[in-house]
């Protein structure tokens, strides 16, 4: 097994698989991938690339996560040297390096969420969930709790993401909701837990109310 | 050529430099921790701020800034002093506080820089961050709290070593370098980044807690593991060698060493001959100088001249073999080699034998064929030339001989020789290339020559250099690569067999009853024949003592003046660093002192007669350091059949590259990095 030196101030050990190759729909995206790119810059895939060995560690294992194995298989791939991509992958913080649990909740704690009552999210999922600190994984093996930077959702903050799925207009009933929701096997709509559409005021339209259109002829 | 004022100083800079550069012209110094004139630029540590006049109202990094006409630079204004002040304390917030403990101490860039740029205190009360130490094998050690994230390391092993196993993984206040998944650098250059670590990130490990700089005494020398020549510098405390360093010459090494000229010096202490052994009834016994010159001198004096040989060794000083040769030939011997591996080398003109590109040379060439060689293994700094060139300009490159994992993409020809003739009639598409190419290449390796077609490749290698026009009266396309520091000057010097001299199979397969070994390790010494009195002079108790009648204690490189010849021919000198060790002296004077003994005393007292002796033998002595580049003026090639090429693979002569001769075998942290590169497990331990 590889020993990987940097596994973070975390660093609890775990198992890295000793093998990774891409299946069938993996190779799939990934011709489709490299296709975007002219010839003799493949390495400008690897962000997808990484993306799409994440995928598939989620369809194979049930954890979304890219092994030193699955890095490797990327650089060979694409024709990097595979500390090339080591760096990417590490750099960025929607790769994860090491296994998570089943749901991936991704807290968005930067300023308009805190002031939005993130504070209240995060507490939610502790006692839901069972765990304590950032980037660990709940005893069941069903959550891992992350803290991330602004998701660009601020309109509709505060924002707990899933995965890949944005659930917004969050409070600790909705997060109590959403993961017994999830626990159940169910994957309730993305968007605002406060049903309004998109980004529009909640309580219906606030400006131009008075606007008058000319009537239809 | 733009012209901008620096500091008041006006300096005409090439167009393109950066204010840095042009600052180092007007002969003032910019701090930097991250610029490197030899890597790419990075500008990631930002100590090299400076301050432009109608640029925008910010310090601007000088080490990536171009210059352009009339730009006014300040590099001491209040703002870059400022600047600086800040980014130093940035720098130092995570640094430790270990100078004390650190082998960087006394020749630390940060440790300078903060003194002359820094604050006097520091404002930082919080906990420092703290990084694992990575290792990175038997050679680098780390202590990675050290770093300050300069990535001149990993810019050399990625741009100059082309063995890109370091990275910066992570990121901001996270980020570390290392190799993310553990393994030893895999790099014949890895010691260097020791030398660019502008801090005590990375140290050397055998040297680690050795030594202080200020302790050493530093001596100018040439290195004799390899043909390159590379210019050190040896320090040592007391009568021990501590570490190897490079001196830069941009004709030969640049600033680089390879890892076995940089690291084997502790074989340099074991395995020793420290005084004479003479052998007694089948076993070796010690002996006094007296007793082992009265043994040899009786033996000597009993038989004709053309029963006398002798073989000079991989690591010997030109001037030792001077004074061998003409000591025997005073008995009337012609039979001297000093091709131990029986390389096939045709001595009637000098540019048959050298590398005449010259190193700095490759920088030209346009199209490069490598024949019967690894230059990874075999000379690491000159491979550095060649992927240098290759970075550049993407020179095409092809091997043939098996091995093609040279850090450059080269295209495989096979391993049998015969490819050389599929190119000299065009059926291979390389040919095309090198009859394009302006000025192409051929460099021939001793795996090319040491087998019996030897005479054969080199004559189909010279036949092919002048048909693509690489033998031109200002260029000189064909190049032989040497694996011994020694050749070059005992070929210079005649150390080959007279008109009536036997061949080397002849001379240690029972042609001669008088056998001396000067340093000669490399060939099987066990199989010359029992009744063959055999001398070993030499440094080290390896496969020449151990056949040896005889043993007499000699210097290595490091305790000898000498002149060596590199592998282009250019003429080098190095001084002694340090005595031999016990009753070991230096080689021409033991030769010296024997002549008196055996009654044909050697007409020179002084080294500098010696010296005199082989320029008088040959004026390319007298050109010290000194190479002048040639073209080729005689297109007539060496003697040989081009045409009988045999199908058996070429193979190069070094399969290994961490121990090749006596002192890199006796070398504990050689064998470490054998380990580790052969049983990586095992090394982990």
């Amino acid at each position: 097994m590889d020993v990987v030196t940097n596994v973070g101030e975390r660093g609890e050990p775990f198992e890295q698989p000793a093998s990774f190759a891409f299946d069938a729909e993996s190779e799939a995206e990934l011709a489709k991938i490299i296709a975007k790119y002219p010839v003799g810059r493949q390495a400008s895939a690897v962000i997808p690339a990484l993306y799409v060995v994440q995928r598939q560690m989620k369809r194979q294992t049930g954890s979304a996560w890219v092994p030193v194995k699955g890095m490797d298989a990327v650089a060979a791939k694409l024709g990097m040297a595979p500390i090339r991509v080591y760096e990417v992958c590490t750099f960025y913080f929607m790769f994860n390096t090491k296994p998570v649990g089943k749901y991936h909740l991704q807290v968005c704690t930067t300023t308009p969420c805190w002031l939005r009552g993130s504070d209240e999210v995060t507490e939610a999922c502790r006692k839901e969930t069972g765990i304590q600190g950032w980037g660990e994984t709940s005893a069941d093996g069903m959550f891992t709790m992350t803290e991330v930077e602004c998701l660009g959702a601020c309109v509709n903050a505060p924002i707990l993401q899933v995965d890949d799925d944005f659930y917004e207009d969050m409070d600790a009933q909705k997060v109590q909701d959403l993961l017994a929701a999830l626990r159940r096997g169910e994957r309730p709509k993305p968007g605002s837990m406060a049903g309004r559409q998109a980004s529009a005021p909640a309580g219906g339209p606030t400006t131009l109310t008075t606007l008058r259109f000319a009537p239809e002829k | 050529m733009p012209k901008v004022t620096i500091d008041g100083i006006e300096v005409d800079a090439p167009a393109g430099s950066t204010i840095l550069q042009a600052a180092e012209l007007a002969g003032i110094e910019i701090p930097r921790f991250c610029y490197h004139e030899r890597l790419s630029i990075a500008g990631n540590c930002r100590m090299c701020l400076v301050e432009v006049e109608k640029a925008p109202p910010k310090p601007i990094a000088s080490c990536g800034y171009p210059i352009a006409e009339g730009m006014v630079v300040h590099t001491n204004s209040k703002m870059v002093r400022n600047a600086r002040r800040g980014v130093m304390e940035f720098l130092l917030i995570n640094h430790p506080l270990d100078c004390p403990i650190c082998d960087q101490g006394g020749e630390c860039d940060l440790q300078d820089q903060a003194l002359g740029y820094g604050m006097d205190h520091s404002r930082y009360a919080e906990n420092k961050r703290a990084v694992p130490d990575k290792n990175l094998g038997p050679l680098v050690k780390t202590v990675m709290n050290r770093c300050i994230h300069c990535t001149r390391c990993i810019r050399f092993i990625t741009e100059v070593a082309g063995v890109p196993d370091l990275g910066a993984t992570n990121r901001g206040e996270h980020m570390e370098v290392g190799t993310y998944v553990e393994k030893a650098l895999g790099s014949e250059l890895s010691g260097n980044i020791i030398d660019l670590c502008p801090v005590g990130a990375l140290t050397s490990k055998p040297y680690a807690f050795v030594a202080r700089p200020w302790e050493l005494s530093k001596t100018d020398s040439i290195d004799a593991l390899d043909a390159v020549g590379a210019n050190i510098r040896i320090d040592a405390r007391g009568n021990e060698v501590l570490r190897i360093l490079p001196r830069i010459n941009d004709d030969v090494n640049e600033e680089w060493l390879g890892d076995k000229s940089r690291f084997s010096l502790d074989g340099l202490k074991r395995r020793r001959l420290d005084r004479p052994w003479v052998r007694q009834n089948g076993k070796l016994r010690e002996a006094s100088w007296a007793e082992a010159f009265d043994a040899i001198a009786a033996k000597l004096k009993s038989l004709p001249g053309d029963r006398i040989g002798a073989v000079a060794g991989d690591l010997c000083d030109a001037e030792s073999m001077m004074a061998l040769k003409d000591l025997l030939a005073s008995f009337g011997s012609q039979n001297f080699d000093c091709r131990q591996d029986g390389a096939k080398i045709d001595t009637s003109r000098r540019d048959f034998y050298l590398f005449n590109t010259t190193i700095a040379g490759i920088e030209e060439a346009d199209a490069i064929l490598i024949v019967g060689s690894n230059p990874r293994r075999e000379a690491p700094v000159l491979n550095a030339r060649i992927r240098k060139v290759w970075s550049a300009n993407a020179t095409p490159v092809a091997v043939i001989g098996a091995d093609t994992n040279l850090t450059y993409p080269v295209t495989d020809l096979g391993p049998a020789p015969t490819a050389l003739s599929s190119l000299f009639d065009g059926s291979h598409a390389f040919a095309r290339i090198l009859e394009d190419a302006k000025r192409p290449m051929i460099i021939i390796g001793q795996g090319a020559l040491a087998r019996p077609d030897g005479t054969s490749i080199l004559a189909a290698a010279w036949r092919l250099a002048a048909k693509f026009g690489a033998l031109t009266p200002d260029w000189h396309g064909f190049n032989v690569l040497h694996t011994a520091a020694a050749r070059v000057g005992a070929l210079d010097l005649g150390f080959l067999p007279g008109p009536e001299g036997k061949a080397f199979e002849s001379l240690v397969g029972g042609g001669v009853d008088f056998l001396w070994l000067l340093g000669a390790d490399e060939f099987d010494t066990m199989a010359i024949p029992a009744n063959t009195f055999v001398v070993y002079q030499g440094h080290h108790g390896d496969a020449g003592a151990h056949r040896a009648d005889v043993i007499l204690p000699g210097a290595a490189y490091t305790e000898k003046s000498g002149t060596y010849v590199n592998t282009e021919g250019r003429v080098q000198r190095g001084f002694s660093a340090l005595y031999p060790p016990g009753d070991a002296r230096e080689d021409w004077r033991i030769l010296r002192a024997f002549s008196d003994v055996a009654g044909k005393r050697l007409p020179y007292d002084t080294i500098e007669a010696l010296r005199a002796r082989l320029e008088k033998v040959n004026p390319i002595f007298a050109t010290l350091s000194h190479l002048p580049r040639f073209g080729c003026s005689d297109q007539s090639g060496p003697v040989g059949d081009p045409n009988v090429l045999s199908y058996k693979p070429l193979v190069s002569p070094m399969q290994s590259y961490y121990q090749t001769d006596p002192i890199s075998r006796a070398s504990p942290t050689m064998a470490a990095c054998v380990a580790a590169h052969t049983q990586p497990a095992l090394a982990a331990e």
